[in-house]
């Protein structure tokens, strides 16, 4: 049953220097209940590396203003400061402009935004959102939102008993006609990359706008939004060492022109009238109010920092973590792993005979090991595996195989406990 | 937090294994369903009461080991009460699992569900203990205001 994964990049040497790396992360040195902390709930939220840190004391001790009005200084250098972090954002995923960039709270935010605004103008009754049985609530909820207020049609494109799309029946959903589709990158759940690049060309070729769900991504593959054919990308920046209440929605800018405002509120306006209101230009009109600015700047930290370890050296080590977490855990009797995918990036999901996920995670936790144990807000993924809940380890780029080692030690030692 | 085979006593993992008073009770008057989405945890209870007295207890579901451990003692428990002492004992029970950490739990008069006390250190768990007893008093009050699905049903 089980496959062998096969690594995105073969034939790189691991030369990540992981034990000065994981200095830069305050927070990986600590123990709990007298063991020192594995961090294995990486897909729920990374650590914060110094410079993230750092880059957010720098703000609130230096430059604190209020962006895009003030005339003094400290507004000049904080505007400055976030419209930079906009570039990053934008170098970040390869949008051919800064403008595509809408700073969120977080992913759910931008796929929130594209629901009532993109959605709200285009989406009519009858007409078919297409998402994937892998989908994080996140991506489910706002598109049953919208059929609720446009009569539209949902139809799911299924997973193989590997949890990898069936592309063959995701192709067959476009015989008749599809207006959208919304898919994961990477499963959140599972750990599945889906084939974006192709799924986009399939939707494209059939007229349809492709969102893409990159929580789960962004924080370990290299993104080409232009590369992908996504319509519209979504990620947050505390899953990839960034602050909480920062994101960003990657808009295609013909589609962001033609969308109509979402919030209303200040500095998406370009001029107000009791009698009416003229909006700002993209992407101010989609960021209503003071945004997080703070947050901004530290979400530029985090790629700054991701880029400094490099994409290449960060997925050949993060890569080798993973293929020996599926192979040792993967061959422990009694454990069974929850999706099988040949492409697999940051996650395990794996069941345990006669113990539930929660016992398991309690357990771990009492060991200093830190995983998820539930649905992972991917309850309609649980039910197509047939299983309640899973327990979840997934890794960043500080995790090592020793951490792999102590999890199996564990797992064992739950094992023994519910014997 | 403290070591977990605190939480795990052998009286939870042996209820866990074999939960006792499981399965349907054809001649139940009165029933009710819980659910935890937070574990998933999903229990049906089953009792039958006539004057003001539980005859009878039996439930299904399926969920962690605490969870499934709580309603096999709880129904052990309950076997014999009436409402009143029902209620009562929870009460006693929900001071014990929900108490402070670091006060000694008041276990008087509340017998073999003491072993659930390490619950208490455990916050995200302490759901998984009660939920059990939130079903029997659901089912209960559905059965004094005779608004009861099994009820309905018949």
């Amino acid at each position: 049953m089980s496959r062998k994964p096969t690594s995105l990049q073969n034939n790189n040497v691991d030369t990540l220097d992981v034990s000065a790396l994981r200095r830069e992360f305050p927070a990986l040195v600590q123990e709990v209940d007298g063991h020192s902390l594995v961090y294995l709930d990486n897909a729920a939220t990374t650590q914060k590396p110094r410079a993230v840190i750092d880059a957010l004391r720098t703000y609130y001790e230096r430059d604190n203003a209020n962006i895009h009005r003030g005339v003094h200084a400290l507004s000049v250098r904080a505007t400055g400061a976030y419209e930079t972090a906009r570039e990053k954002v934008s170098r970040f995923v390869g949008a051919a402009h800064a403008r595509e960039i809408v700073f969120v709270r977080g992913t759910t935010e931008a796929i929130n935004l594209v629901a009532s605004s993109w959605g709200s103008a285009n989406i009519k009754s009858g007409d078919t959102i297409v998402l994937t049985g892998m989908e994080h609530h996140s991506n489910i909820v706002p598109w049953q939102m919208l059929r609720a207020r446009t009569g539209a049609t949902l139809r799911i494109a299924p997973l193989t008993s590997h949890g990898e799309i069936d592309l063959d029946a995701y192709r067959a959903l476009f015989q008749n006609p599809v207006k959208f589709v919304a898919l994961a990158h990477v499963s959140n759940a599972i750990g599945t990359v889906n084939p974006v690049a192709e799924m986009a060309g399939i939707a494209h070729d059939h007229g349809a706008i492709v969102l893409v769900d990159g929580a789960q991504a962004a924080a370990h593959l290299a993104i080409d939004v232009q590369k992908l054919g996504a319509d519209f990308y979504a990620l947050s920046g505390h899953k990839m060492y960034g602050p909480t209440g920062i994101g960003a929605l990657y808009a295609r800018s013909d589609l962001l022109e033609a969308m109509p405002p979402w919030q209303g509120g200040g500095d998406m306006i370009a001029s107000v009238t009791f009698a009416q209101t003229t909006y700002n230009v993209v992407p101010h009109r989609f960021e209503a109010g003071t945004p997080n600015i703070a947050g901004a700047i530290g979400f530029g930290a985090a790629i700054d920092y991701i880029q400094s370890v490099g994409f290449d050296s960060l997925t050949v080590h993060e890569q080798s973590v993973l293929d020996y977490a599926v192979d040792a855990v993967g061959s422990l009797d009694g454990v069974r792993l929850i999706g099988t995918p040949v492409t697999r990036a940051g996650v395990i999901s794996f069941v345990m005979d006669g113990v539930h996920p929660h016992d398991a995670g309690t357990v771990l936790d009492g060991e200093g090991i830190a995983v998820r144990a539930g649905h992972h807000c991917s309850q309609p993924l649980m039910d197509f595996f047939g299983v309640p809940a899973t327990t979840r380890a997934s890794f960043g780029v500080y995790n090592t195989h020793e951490e792999v080692d102590r999890l199996v030690a564990g797992i064992i030692r739950v094992q023994e406990l519910f014997h | 937090m403290s070591d977990a085979r605190e939480l795990y006593q052998e009286v939870i993992l042996d209820h866990h294994r074999r939960p006792r008073n499981f399965g349907p009770l054809p001649e139940a008057n009165c029933s009710s369903e819980g659910y935890n989405p937070l574990c998933g945890d999903r229990i049906t209870l089953y009792l039958v009461v006539a004057n003001d007295m539980i005859l009878d207890v039996s439930w299904e579901g399926s969920g962690c080991a605490i969870c499934t451990a709580s309603a096999s003692v709880m129904t052990e428990a309950l076997k014999g009460h009436t409402l009143a002492e029902a209620r009562d004992l929870f009460a006693r029970f929900h001071d014990v699992v929900t108490g402070p950490p670091d006060e000694n739990p008041n276990v008087d008069g509340i017998g073999k569900l003491a072993v659930f006390s390490g619950v208490r250190e455990y916050p995200v768990r302490i759901k998984c203990a009660t939920l059990p007893w939130h079903t029997m008093r659901a089912a209960l009050d559905g059965s004094e205001n005779g608004v009861s699905t099994e009820q309905e049903q018949s």
